[in-house]
């Protein structure tokens, strides 16, 4: 009677209390106090977890600001200053400018500059399509126009215009989720007070570029005589403008030959 | 040395808990769409298994054996592993806020696995000793690391291509698993021909 019914009994009895024991003492004594300012910043934080401010989403960067003081807190990109200042109210510390991005497509190889070279028929997505012989278009560097860009951009700040990628500047909140997506990697943060820009990232030398891509860059460097301020600057064929010295005179698009340099109309 | 070997390399390649035994097959298909939620559900499991093999075979041996309840075995395991693994996440957040941090969202997903009941069981049915138990445990929880490891690969290929509408989710994956399980197949008798 007693080993068959009651000890059984007894021993689940205990192990269950002792374990129940176990965890209530250790959940009293080995607690880890949380930070109330944590649910007061991810309430202030847009919530879509882009990854723009460099941490994993917004519940991250919360906690990276409630816990260790010194964090910027103009990292949020698609919350902006409205973001940034609720941020330091909370904390309690001075508020600081964000600096805002927004994304340039550099590929200008539309339908009428460049073409294609094969009929692809797979599955109909950038990612997939770049694995297939570097793509489908003639300059491997091409933007495919499948987009994969437009397909994660939770702002409708971005679409396939004649075959290339065109970012809506006005709708474009420089989250950066478009220029990760983006298997060529054709897609740059560039500070939003800076809109010109060299629409090509073919490194290829300049005849190549030229038979493959009318609005390629050909690296002739006229960019870089024109420029009054130096920011204009070509490496291994490709002309690359320096956002920090720019002074947005657009000398060096009037100034390309064949277009690779565009701009964003300046905001008034 | 021989037999620990042998348990290690069946645990691994030869009994695999997913792809042979058929354990754990839930986490095995949810958490193995990218590569590092796979690698830090293995390493979870695997640390878990090694964890409960040791905290449970002195249980058996001293308290069910010695009583002879070992009909109790599952309820008691069961009991122990899910105490256990609070435990452990408590004691991790407090010590080693790194690892919580890396396995953290793993481990209540960990506590009701039959995987880890099911070498606990096992353990026990091999009547292991306690060093063979962990060596056991380490075996499979290593098994379980090295089929989600590579069936994440087999799932990030699968999404560059075009399945038929009616095969899309679930379904293909559940084929995919299976296509991997047999090939797990080819590792029958390894065992016996390697430590003869």
């Amino acid at each position: 009677m007693f080993t068959t019914i009651v000890l059984p009994i007894l021993i689940l009895t205990a192990l269950g209390l002792l374990a129940g024991l176990l965890l209530a003492l250790a959940a009293k004594f080995m607690a880890v106090k949380t930070d109330p300012k944590f649910d007061q910043i991810r309430e202030v934080l847009p919530g879509a977890n882009c990854g723009a401010c460099g941490y994993a989403g917004c519940d991250a960067y919360a906690k990276a600001l409630a816990g260790t003081p010194g964090i910027k807190t103009n990292l949020c990109v698609p919350g902006g200053d409205k973001t940034s200042r609720a941020i330091s109210a909370v904390l309690g510390v001075d508020f600081a400018d964000v600096e805002e991005v927004s994304a340039m497509v550099k590929c200008g190889g539309d339908c009428d500059a460049t073409d294609y070279i094969m009929e692809y028929r797979g599955p109909q997505t950038c990612s997939a399509c770049n694995t297939f012989y570097q793509g489908r278009g003639k300059c491997s560097h091409a933007c495919l126009g499948f987009g994969d860009c437009v397909a994660v951009c939770m702002f409708d700040a971005i679409h396939i215009v004649n075959g290339v990628a065109v970012v809506d500047k006005e709708k474009c909140t420089g989250c950066g989720m478009c220029s990760r997506e983006c298997p060529n990697a054709l897609i740059e943060m560039r500070p939003a007070g800076n809109v010109v820009f060299v629409g090509c990232s073919s490194h290829d030398k300049g005849a190549f570029t030229r038979k493959v891509c009318a609005n390629g860059c050909i690296g002739c460097k006229k960019c870089e005589k024109v420029c009054p301020t130096g920011a204009a600057k070509v490496t291994d064929n490709l002309a690359a403008i320096d956002p920090k010295t720019c002074i947005n005179c657009r000398a060096c698009e009037e100034a390309c030959p064949t277009g690779a340099i565009r701009s964003y109309p300046l905001k008034k | 040395m021989k037999e620990i070997f042998m348990i290690l390399v069946s645990a691994i390649l030869v009994d695999n808990f997913v792809l042979s035994k058929f354990m754990g097959v839930c986490p095995f298909l949810g958490v193995s769409k990218k590569l590092d939620s796979a690698v830090g559900m293995g390493l979870a499991v695997t640390f878990v298994m090694v964890m409960a093999s040791a905290v449970t075979y002195p249980i058996y041996k001293y308290l069910l054996l010695e009583y002879d309840l070992t009909y109790l075995n599952t309820i008691v395991f069961i009991l122990v592993i899910a105490a256990f693994v609070q435990l452990v996440e408590i004691v991790l957040k407090k010590f080693i806020p790194a690892l919580h941090k890396s396995l953290g969202v793993y481990l209540p997903l960990i506590t009701t696995n039959c995987a880890v009941l099911g070498v606990t069981l096992l353990n026990v049915d091999n009547s292991y000793n306690f060093l063979n138990s962990i060596v056991n445990g380490a075996g499979a929880g290593l098994g379980f690391l090295l089929a989600m490891v590579l069936f994440s690969g087999v799932r990030q290929r699968m999404e560059g291509c075009d399945i038929p509408d009616s095969f899309k989710g679930m379904p293909i994956t559940l084929v995919a698993a299976s296509l991997v399980s047999l090939s797990f197949g080819g590792f029958m008798g390894v065992v016996d021909g390697l430590f003869k």
